[in-house]
């Protein structure tokens, strides 16, 4: 019965055929592309598994003889990957939590409250938005290593603290929600912190997921911060600590892809479970932001 | 007195709701964005411009040297080599990437079966660490024994030294850059794409416009405040470059020189060198530079986006 109707559709309209070559054209280069960005990961992990050997034979085999884990002991022993993967954790957390919930609250004010010099302030940050964030690198390094900081978590959240783009961006969401609403709630008796914290705050949860999605791999992938500020290998991010692995085992290449394998895992588990949000929620940051 | 009166209801009724007592609250929102602000950038921007015109010296106290670190700057080629490589990153990168962007969004937009999965997997390469991008990168790239070549060996093509030959080097980076962003750029312009009303679409149809005719005159000037912002966030991150170069390019490579971008100078002679007053005025020249080209941008804005 399927097979039939399959086959009478040919028939039915000549220019169906045209059409189902540009479907297998589209299909094959969506495919085509797929593979190119699937490899490098796959080629990773493969080679995470073979013997050094194994690794640098000509011509290239692909499978290891045996799946041995020995890359990955020897990755564990040089860098303390626990350490690595909590420090990010936390750089990552605190930098999620300050810039959602100062930049709510900036971002409300900014959109439905009046106070005086409210141009001029906006304008500070918006000039945050504009210069490249290198320019503010050396002296925030030098305000770290007077008040002795550098090597802790708290470093690595610094710059982070408050964040120019979160606040430019739940403003846009705040302008877009009803007057009628604060007006309801301050005839129900609420002060703006009740309105801002009870009301409006609640309606704005999808910008604060995305401004959180899009804050977390911000910090994530950042390496040259991290690199600055914590030398130590123990208060290092993945990103600055992988870096590190180079310098060491600069030729052992299954070495080095166990360890971007291990930086790697856990970020990417994350990224499958909740595709959908990260997703969506960058799209968000891009229209509105 | 009557008149006030009618002024300030007209006001009033102009005006969207406000606490209009309630400063102090105001104030309170705002305070910690605005304090935080005034510490991590506003002053931080304005010591890197007092230390531009200092030198440091060892341990010692700083010593003021005026504009001679710019002169010094400018004097040297590798500022000037270092600016162009940075340009040419752009322009390998920015056009290339949007355009690839652009085109595989058109495609996941047609009725494509698995177009999330699709998405998925076009956007993987954002949520790992560049570190680990560079590294099985490195990998492939490699001369004697990495993937491609012994791939490209398969057609004949010679052994490539893609990383350390000064004409190739910034180019794989580049390809790296693309390869890594180009995901992110296709979910920006898909959401774009979704916004646009089919009626359009169909309304075209019904005129006899062909697919290449729909892309051109529907789809490109609906999309185009989409992608205008696409292009000056790429642009704006292409000339930031630092980690990929950074760490696939040492200094000992001989395609250095050819490959380093500004950013990159910036951090080593900042914080390798610990030539503070010299790399703020390397700061100060990207920043100019920035700023000049994302002033082009917004003057070309009005001449080629299109908005309603």
């Amino acid at each position: 019965m399927i097979k039939e109707t399959a086959a009478a559709i040919p028939m039915e309209r000549p220019g169906a055929s045209r059409l189902h070559q540009s479907r297998f054209w589209l299909y094959f280069v969506l495919c085509v592309g797929s593979v190119i960005m699937i490899f490098p990961f796959i080629w990773m992990i493969l080679t995470s598994f073979k013997t050094q050997g194994e690794a640098i034979m000509i011509p290239p085999i692909i499978f290891p003889a045996t799946w041995n884990f020995e890359n990955y002991t020897e990755v564990l022993r040089t860098l303390p990957f626990d350490a690595l993967y909590i420090n990010t954790l936390l750089m990552m957390f605190w930098r999620v939590i300050c810039a959602s919930a100062f930049s709510s609250m900036a971002g409300f004010a900014f959109a439905k409250l009046d106070f005086p010099l409210k141009k001029l302030l906006f304008f500070i940050v918006l000039t945050q938005l504009m210069l490249p964030s290198q320019v503010f690198i050396i002296p925030q390094y030098l305000m770290l290593s007077s008040m002795n900081l550098l090597n802790t978590v708290f470093a690595l959240v610094f710059p982070g603290l408050v964040s120019a783009f979160g606040t430019f961006f739940l403003r846009q969401f705040y302008l877009s929600l009803p007057n009628d609403l604060m007006e309801a709630a301050k005839l129900d008796g609420c002060n703006p912190f009740q309105t801002f914290l009870r009301i409006m705050f609640p309606l704005t949860k999808t910008a604060v997921m995305a401004l959180a999605v899009f804050t977390a791999l911000f910090a994530y992938s950042d390496m040259m911060w991290p690199l600055i500020v914590n030398m130590n290998v123990d208060k290092m991010t993945l990103a600055a600590g992988i870096s590190s692995l180079q310098g060491q085992h600069s030729t052992n290449y299954p070495v080095m892809m166990a360890g971007s394998a291990l930086a790697m895992i856990p970020m990417l588990v994350i990224y499958l479970v909740f595709q959908k949000q990260f997703i969506e929620g960058i799209a968000l940051t891009g229209t509105k932001g | 007195m009557d008149t006030r009166v009618v002024n300030t209801d007209l006001r009033a009724a102009k005006k969207p709701f406000r606490f209009k007592s309630d400063w102090a609250w105001a104030y309170f929102f705002i305070a910690p964005t605005i304090i935080g602000l005034l510490i991590l950038n506003i002053y931080p921007f304005i010591k890197t411009i007092i230390l531009s015109t200092y030198k440091s010296q060892g341990l010692g106290p700083a010593k003021y040297v005026g504009f001679a670190n710019f002169e010094k700057l400018f004097s040297q080629s590798q500022i000037w080599q270092s600016t162009w490589n940075t340009m040419y990153y752009m322009l390998l990168t920015v056009p290339v990437g949007v355009f690839i962007a652009l085109i595989l969004a058109v495609l996941l937009n047609s009725k494509v079966r698995g177009r999330d999965a699709f998405r998925g997997i076009y956007f993987m390469p954002m949520v790992v660490a560049p570190a680990a991008v560079a590294m099985v990168w490195k990998w492939i790239f490699n001369a004697d024994v990495g993937i491609l070549n012994q791939f490209l060996g398969l057609f004949g093509v010679g052994n490539v030294n893609w990383l350390s030959n000064p004409g190739t080097a910034i180019i794989s980076c580049a390809v790296i850059g693309i390869w890594s962003a180009v995901g992110y750029d296709l979910v920006l312009i898909l959401a774009g794409l979704q916004s646009i009303p089919t009626t359009y679409y169909e309304a075209s149809r019904i005129d006899g416009a062909n697919a290449c005719q729909r892309f051109l005159h529907i789809t490109v000037p609906l999309i185009s405040p989409t992608l205008f912002f696409v292009v000056v966030m790429r642009v704006m991150t292409s000339i930031k470059q630092f980690d990929t170069i950074y760490l696939l390019v040492k200094a000992q490579n001989p395609a250095y020189k050819k490959t380093i971008t500004l950013m990159v100078l910036f951090y080593r002679e900042a914080f390798e060198k610990f030539n503070k007053g010299y790399a703020s005025a390397i700061v100060l020249w990207s920043f100019v530079i920035i700023a000049v080209i994302t002033a082009m941008q917004f003057m070309a804005e009005k001449r080629v986006v299109h908005y309603d």
